[in-house]
């Protein structure tokens, strides 16, 4: 299977007061297309600014990353933004849905970037919506929402303009683990399904279970790698 | 959903906050809109008369007389085609409702005059008429006087012979203006001069002020240097000046009305601005997550720019968009119930500069959170630092 991230030498290094702080150091990667990969790792060891500069939200202070055979360490600013709106979904935490909007509202938002009709666009998002089970829930707002369905959203949103890539940042950190199943097979199934590749942050080894293979990050280094 | 449509969400995500605010904004244009109005009315009176007439009057006030023997004089200067004169008459309709009332010598007021539209039959009545009035449309209808009926009318300066102040006139003309805005004036009394002179307690030969019509617009200046000069070390001496700018002389007697507009709405805008200022800043500050998703779903730094002024915008426009139609309603309603002596219109041009107001308003609120919106690094934004 051709890879679809590739990581050569990555560094990232951050300035905090009169501090540099190196968080990567010289990390190479190769996740291949259609993988679902768990990043783990003790606090600070660098997993989300790992997954920060998969997604194209961040730059490498060094070393190269490839996506789809895209170098976009290169990308500029905007050329990242417009990267990212057609390839990567997103799905965080704490779900950061905009609270003024209804579920079809947040999973229609990404879509605004594209040219498609409005009609194309609710049609879009009710697939969207349907996949993660709440079609029924379009009209709610957020805080009509539980945790679980919150971030059942959040995934459709990531999922509605069909990016090749999700990276997913403690996805189930919110949830009970009922409802944490739930989601990661969810997630599980996009994967199998529908061939998405995914990089999970997780601090939960039953989280990372869902995946294909774990990647243990420790100061800024991978550790260990262990296939499922 | 549309762009727009997340717009106006987010402007009413906190109702009480974004209604209050709107009712400051509101306010403020209503204000803006009202004062506006006083502005231009007092500078109207200038604005639509011509600059083809000079007014010459005593050069120390316009409420001391100019003597009639002055006019033969100004009558030989070059360049003066026709001289009336206009003497205030302090006219008191009614109870004590002050109108605007001046004697005046009919035909030569009707040949410098040409914006006041009568009947010749009317005019020629009025000269013939030692009692006549003429009455302006606008004070015709609203006393629903009409041609043959008397004019019981005090004056609050001049008693007749008899000691008086009680006068009587015939109305033997209603005039209109030349066009809606000589209509809109058209709120005034005319009588005839040589009855007031001979009739008044004070004694007669007292012309007021003049009004001098040209053969030329373009020998205003040498006209009235001529007149002034020629009067000059006199025991009358003169002023003489484009009726334009005595009109706007005459409107200043009572402040300088567009320096004080200027300096409330200044005050009043001031505040708007720390007011909306605020409440954008704050809510820019209260979202910067969300402000941080959007860039991370795609959107560049310039739509999160622009998704902010677009609030401001909004916030703004609707605000501003209400006060000054407000102020129009209002305009309207002040108008009808005094008539057209106070003409307060909210018209074109406050609206013009109304529009203006709210679009600087916009950015001088919107600009700064929507700069910050724009700088927000993704990673820090949503790491909460």
């Amino acid at each position: 299977m051709s890879n679809l991230i590739t990581i050569r030498d990555l560094t990232k290094s951050y300035v905090r007061g009169k501090q540099k702080v190196e968080v990567l150091h010289g990390l190479t990667l190769d996740i291949p297309k259609g993988d679902f990969v768990a990043l783990m790792g003790p606090s600070g060891s660098g997993k989300t600014t790992l997954l920060n500069l998969i997604g194209g939200l961040d730059q490498p202070s060094s070393g190269e990353i490839s996506i789809d055979g895209k170098r976009i360490d290169k990308f500029s600013s905007g050329e990242l933004a417009k990267w990212r709106a057609h390839n990567v979904g997103f799905v965080f935490q704490f779900y950061n849905l905009m609270p003024v909007l209804t579920a079809q509202g947040n999973v229609e938002l990404p879509l605004l970037l594209t040219n498609l009709s409005a009609a194309k666009r609710k049609q879009n998002v009710a697939i969207a919506l349907d996949v993660v089970g709440l079609a029924d829930r379009s009209h709610h707002k957020p805080r009509e929402l539980s945790g679980g369905q919150e971030q059942r959203v959040a995934i459709a949103r990531a999922i509605v303009s069909d990016p090749t890539l999700l990276v997913c940042d403690e996805p189930t950190g919110d949830l009970d683990r009922k409802t944490a199943d739930e989601i990661l097979t969810l997630l599980q199934t996009l994967n199998r399904k529908h061939g998405k590749t995914i990089v999970m942050v997780t601090h939960d080894p039953r989280a990372a279970e869902y995946a294909n293979r774990t990647l243990h990050l420790d100061k800024g280094q991978l550790a260990e790698q262990a296939a499922h | 959903m549309t762009k727009t449509g997340f717009v106006i969400a987010n402007l009413f995500r906190k109702k009480t906050r974004t209604f209050l605010t709107l009712l400051s904004v509101i306010m403020a244009f209503l204000l803006f809109g009202l004062l506006q109005a006083v502005n231009v009315m007092f500078n109207s009176g200038a604005d639509f008369v011509g600059a083809t007439r000079l007014v010459t009057q005593a050069r120390v006030s316009f409420t001391q007389p100019l003597p009639s023997r002055l006019l033969p004089e100004i009558e030989a200067v070059p360049g003066v085609a026709r001289v009336g004169w206009m003497q205030w008459f302090g006219g008191v309709l009614g109870e004590n409702d002050q109108i605007v009332a001046f004697a005046v010598d009919p035909l030569r007021h009707h040949d410098i005059y040409p914006e006041w539209v009568m009947p010749d039959a009317q005019w020629k009545a009025f000269a013939e008429t030692r009692t006549g009035a003429v009455v302006g449309r606008v004070l015709a209808d609203k006393y629903k006087f009409k041609i043959g009926d008397k004019l019981p009318m005090k004056s609050n300066i001049f008693p007749q012979k008899n000691g008086s102040k009680d006068w009587q006139f015939d109305i033997v003309g209603i005039v209109d203006g030349k066009d809606e805005q000589w209509q809109r004036n058209s709120s005034q009394v005319f009588i005839n001069f040589a009855y007031f002179d001979e009739a008044n307690q004070f004694g007669s030969g007292r012309a007021g002020i003049y009004f001098l019509k040209l053969t030329d617009a373009g020998l205003a200046k040498q006209v009235a240097d001529t007149i002034d000069k020629k009067f000059e070390n006199s025991p009358d001496e003169t002023k003489t000046q484009t009726e334009k700018d005595w009109n706007i002389g005459f409107a200043k007697q009572f402040g300088d009305i567009g320096l004080m507009v200027r300096w409330i709405l200044f005050a009043v805008f001031f505040t708007l601005l720390l007011v909306v200022g605020n409440t954008m800043a704050q809510s820019v500050r209260e979202r910067v997550p969300e402000l941080a998703v959007l860039k991370t779903l795609g959107f560049s730094d310039g739509s999160v720019l622009g998704f902010v002024l677009a609030e401001a915008v909004a916030m703004c426009a609707i605000g501003g968009l209400m006060g000054l139609g407000i102020a129009t309603l209002l305009g309207l309603a002040i108008q009808k119930a005094i008539g057209a002596q106070l003409p307060l219109s909210v018209d074109g041009q406050v609206w013009i500069w109304g529009l203006l107001a709210i679009a600087v308003l916009s950015l001088a609120v919107g600009l700064f959170p929507a700069l910050r919106a724009q700088r927000l690094k993704i990673v820090d934004a949503l790491a909460g630092r």
